[in-house]
Parts: C-alpha cells; sequence; structure tokens
C-alpha cells in the first residue's frame, strides 16, 4: 500500500521512521482540565503526542475530545484522542469526528470500548452502534473520499490518522491476530498495544504479527506502587507482572521516608523499564512505545533517556 | 422458545393489591413446556394468593384455568370468554406476549404479568439453566457467523468481535464466566475451515430491520 499523507507529528514520524514515544493523559471525574493541561507541558518535547482517554472502563470521566483540544492549544502537546463506540451512535460518533477535525484534532485511536457494566455507572445502556472496526471504516472515509457512512459528501472535510488497540496478552492470540489483519484492511495506520511488562512477550508479539504492515507501538505501564502492581496482577484480566518485578516493588514498600520511597520506586522503574524499551527498539520491528505514565510524566524523560531514541 | 421466569411472590402480590376477582391464566407453550406457566404453577400461584388473602382477611375470588398458546387471539378468545364471570383482572404466566394479546381480546379487563420475560433461548436441563440464543433481531446472521448468534450472545452485539474484552475465551462481562460469543464464533469457523468469514469486515448493522414494532404479513 502506498504511503498516505502525514498531518500529524505522529505520522511524520512514524513515516520517517524514528523510534516514537506516545504519552497518556486521563482526564478523571473533574470539572476543569489543569491537571490534565498541567501533565502534557510536562510531556512537550518528550513524546510526540499523548493519548487522551475516551471515558476508560467505563468509569463516568470527562470525554476526550475537549481536552484533546486544550491540550494541543495550551502545551503545544499533539493529542491522540481516543474514542470508543460505548456510549454514542454512528450520529454522534461523526457529529463528534468532525467536531474534532474542526478543532484541529489530527490522530484518532478508534476503540470499542469497555462494558458498561465494568465501570461505575453499571446500569447504562451499551450503544455500540459501530465498533473499533466500522469505526476506523467510518474515518477512513471521511479522510480519503470525503463522505459519511452513506456516501453523503462533507464540506472542508477534516483529515485524521486513524490508531487501534491491540492486545499482546490475548489468550488465544490467533483471533488477535486475525483482527488487526481486519484492520490493516480497512485502513488502520498505527496500533498501540496493552501493556507489557516482559521483553520476551513484546518480542514473541511483535514476531506473531510481522507480516502485518501497520506500525506498532508497544503499551509500557511504569508501576507505581507495590499495591498497584499487585491489584493489576490480580485483577486485570490477560496482564501478568514477573515476579522478581513484584518482589522489588514490596521491597521498596518498606523504605519509611516517603519521598526517598518515591525517589527509589522511580528509579526501580527508569532502570526495569528503560532496559524492555531499549530492548524494543533495537531489537523488534516496533515503531515506538506507549508510555502509560499518568499523573508521573516527569518519568518519561528518564526512561528515554536509558531506552534512548 | 421464550424464556419465563415467575417474578418474586411479593412482587406479584404487590401488583395486584387491592384487585378482587382474579383469574390466573397459564399458557401451555414455552411457559408451560418450562414450567413456568403449566397448569400447576397456576394452580400452585391461585392457591398462593388465596392463602394471602385469607391470612389478611382480604376479599376476592381466584380462580386459575390455562391457554394451549396465549399468543393466539383465537384460542385466548375461545378458552377464556366462558370462564370470565365475574372476573375484574386476568394475571398472565406466559411471556410478555401474553398479557398483551389478552389486552387485545380483553380491552375492558386489568391485565397483569407475573413473569419477567428473557427473551429466545434454550434450556439445559442437566444444569437447569436457561440461555438466551436470538433476539429476533429480523436479518439473520448465523449463516455468517459459525451459527453463533452475536446479537444476542455477545454483551456488545458486536459484528467485527471479539473486543479486546475476550480472555480465555471468556467475556468481559459477567466476570469471565459466560463465554465471548467471538471466540465461540473464532472456534466454529476454524473447525469449519472458514477463518476468512471470520476476518472478514463485516459493516455495522442497518438497524431499520430491527425497528421496534415490527409486524410480518402471513
Ligand atoms: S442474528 Fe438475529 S435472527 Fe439470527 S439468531 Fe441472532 S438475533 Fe436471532
Ligand atoms: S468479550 Fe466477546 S462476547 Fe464479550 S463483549 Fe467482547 S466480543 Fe462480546
Amino acid at each position: 500500500m502506498a504511503k498516505r499523507e502525514a498531518y500529524s507529528k505522529l505520522m511524520e514520524e512514524i513515516h520517517a521512521g524514528k523510534f516514537v514515544y506516545t504519552g497518556e493523559l486521563e482526564p478523571e471525574k473533574i470539572g476543569d482540565m489543569e491537571e490534565v493541561i498541567e501533565g502534557a507541558k510536562k510531556l512537550v518535547g518528550h513524546v510526540v503526542a499523548a493519548n487522551v482517554t475516551d471515558i476508560p472502563q467505563s468509569f463516568a470521566y470527562m470525554n476526550s475530545l475537549a481536552p484533546s483540544y486544550m491540550i494541543q492549544e495550551i502545551a503545544g502537546l499533539e493529542a491522540v484522542c481516543q474514542m470508543t463506540c460505548r456510549d454514542r451512535n454512528r450520529l454522534a460518533m461523526f457529529a463528534d469526528l468532525l467536531a474534532a477535525g474542526a478543532l484541529g484534532i489530527k490522530n484518532i485511536l478508534a476503540l470499542t470500548g469497555d462494558h458498561p457494566s465494568l465501570g461505575d455507572q453499571p446500569e447504562a445502556k451499551p450503544v455500540f452502534d459501530l465498533d473499533s472496526a466500522s469505526l476506523t471504516a467510518l474515518i477512513r472515509k471521511i479522510t480519503d473520499e470525503g463522505i459519511d457512512l452513506n456516501g453523503h459528501e462533507i464540506e472542508h472535510p477534516p483529515k485524521f490518522h486513524v490508531g487501534v488497540a491491540i492486545n499482546p496478552g490475548a489468550v488465544p492470540l490467533e483471533p488477535e491476530i486475525l483482527k488487526l489483519e481486519r484492520k490493516e484492511a480497512i485502513g488502520a495506520e498505527f496500533a498501540q498495544t496493552q501493556v507489557v511488562f516482559e521483553i520476551e512477550s513484546a518480542k514473541e508479539f511483535m514476531k506473531a504479527i510481522k507480516h502485518v504492515k501497520v506500525p506498532t507501538l508497544i503499551g509500557i505501564f511504569p508501576l507505581k506502587s507495590f499495591k498497584i502492581g499487585q491489584w493489576m496482577n490480580n485483577f486485570v484480566p490477560g496482564v501478568t507482572i514477573p515476579p522478581n518485578l513484584l518482589d522489588q516493588l514490596k521491597e521498596l514498600k518498606k523504605i519509611e521516608d516517603k519521598p526517598r520511597r518515591k525517589e527509589k520506586i522511580a528509579e526501580m522503574n527508569v532502570e526495569y523499564f528503560g532496559e524492555i524499551i531499549k530492548e524494543i527498539r533495537k531489537t523488534t520491528q516496533a515503531a515506538g512505545c506507549h508510555i502509560m505514565a499518568v499523573k508521573w510524566e516527569e518519568l518519561i524523560p528518564q526512561l528515554i533517556e536509558v531506552a534512548g531514541r | 422458545m421464550i424464556i419465563p421466569k415467575q417474578m418474586p411472590l411479593e412482587k406479584i402480590l404487590k401488583t395486584i393489591e387491592g384487585i378482587e376477582n382474579i383469574l390466573v391464566v397459564g399458557c401451555d407453550g414455552c411457559s408451560g413446556i418450562y414450567q413456568v406457566g403449566g397448569i400447576k404453577q397456576a394452580e400452585t400461584l391461585a392457591t398462593l394468593i388465596k392463602m394471602h388473602r385469607q391470612l389478611n382477611n382480604e376479599p376476592g375470588e381466584i380462580r386459575h384455568t390455562i391457554v394451549l398458546r396465549q399468543c393466539d387471539q383465537q384460542l385466548v378468545a375461545t378458552t377464556l370468554r366462558p370462564q370470565m364471570e365475574n372476573i375484574d383482572a386476568l394475571l398472565s404466566l406466559a411471556c410478555g406476549v401474553g398479557p398483551q394479546t389478552l389486552i387485545d381480546v380483553f380491552p375492558d379487563h386489568k391485565i397483569l404479568t407475573a413473569v419477567d420475560t428473557f427473551g429466545m433461548g434454550g434450556k439445559d436441563r442437566e444444569l437447569g439453566h436457561f440461555f438466551e440464543y436470538c433476539s429476533g433481531c429480523g436479518d439473520c446472521l448465523l449463516n455468517d457467523t459459525g451459527g453463533i448468534c452475536p446479537m444476542t450472545r455477545c454483551p456488545k452485539a458486536l459484528v467485527n468481535g471479539p473486543c479486546g474484552g475476550m480472555l480465555d475465551g471468556k467475556c468481559e462481562v459477567g466476570d469471565y464466566k459466560n463465554d465471548c460469543a467471538w471466540f465461540l464464533i473464532y472456534e466454529r469457523l476454524k473447525k469449519l475451515g472458514q477463518l476468512d468469514k471470520f476476518k472478514k469486515y463485516r459493516e455495522p448493522r442497518d438497524w431499520r430491520v430491527a425497528q421496534s414494532p415490527r409486524k410480518l404479513e402471513i
């Protein structure tokens, strides 16, 4: 497939063959954007863009569109605006895409979204009129043909890059890969993976998708505390945290002085994940890493220093 | 068949509060076969209501009967007309179609239901499980999905599954206890050598065919 034009910095860097870094920002149950914008400011110059989550895990939080715009405008950080299909039908998704285009959003991550029953409003009616694949197809239609799903023309159609998510920890993996192939055929331009905690799983996964030509960023999730690690290990499906990593965090938990403890945990993360990212960069065809250090933005430059660009 | 479940007795008693003469109407269709709305269950429910009324010194007569299929207006009319004397309300033990058919036939009576209806499915007698298999979407996908219905068995009704919530073949909804419909579809299609059907992209559905209320001319 001929390379498409790049409308965003993220895509420019991917096309240029750079090892790219993206970050993640999570607007929560909050009525202002200060925290998100402050987080974005800390990421500028280190990552090329940051994902802005869209009601993650079905918790009733702020939407992704407005903060995506604000971090671009105020912090000067490019957004990857996440869009899930859980809460909006195709009319509303299309309307938000037009608005996103008008606001200068260039990257969309097309997600199906978690079921409402997983979140803090489990009584909600699920929508899922579209799914991650048909949302990808819709974005392609808008960008490539300037039309909506039914072929009606759009005036001044926006141009987007559309990314998708993939889970290296999916069991079994085959349907997950077939799904990526499906989305490649529709025209997904990049993929970001779920979190990976071991270099071997990253390598194996990249080998398994070698035939798929969708630039893929491996997901990295630094662990702020033993508690979070333990929780992820026990309750996040498909995530296994290596025991030695958990042991290290458990040891560090014993440090009583809080600032020192934080510092030591940061050091450990930088060392552990810095090496993993370096190895990913050197030994796999991954296009980059997506580092989910939400409210821990200062860790990212340190990680990149170890991992290299 | 249609999956019925009798409401808790308390809820039923509350709905019939203040109504004197009631005919409990079973249905020998799905509800009867599933032993929710059979003649025995109609009799039991009528007895329980009578006992409750006696204990509380409440007036009224409670009778029970059954219709071969409560979804058939003619059967309802011929079976129930002779039994309607003095009756203020009909309490249906059929699926949600039953009471609405009763309204069509007896528009001047109070019509109530004693059943929560869960859709269309089957039953595993050994395990005593009901499971929903079809939601009557009006544009059947089964020939394309290895015979497994994603409209009903995937809580997101996805046509391009599985979603990221599938783990070990189980679904994120219901604490990974239920099968992921798209995993089942994948397995079926793989067994049939039709993974190309799994991989292909499916356009979003045309929901007009599922637009309620629908009417079929026969
Ligand atoms: S695809 Fe529609 S008609 Fe076919 S089984 Fe599923 S809900 Fe029923
Ligand atoms: S895990 Fe499977 S069945 Fe459950 S919502 Fe996702 S695709 Fe549907």
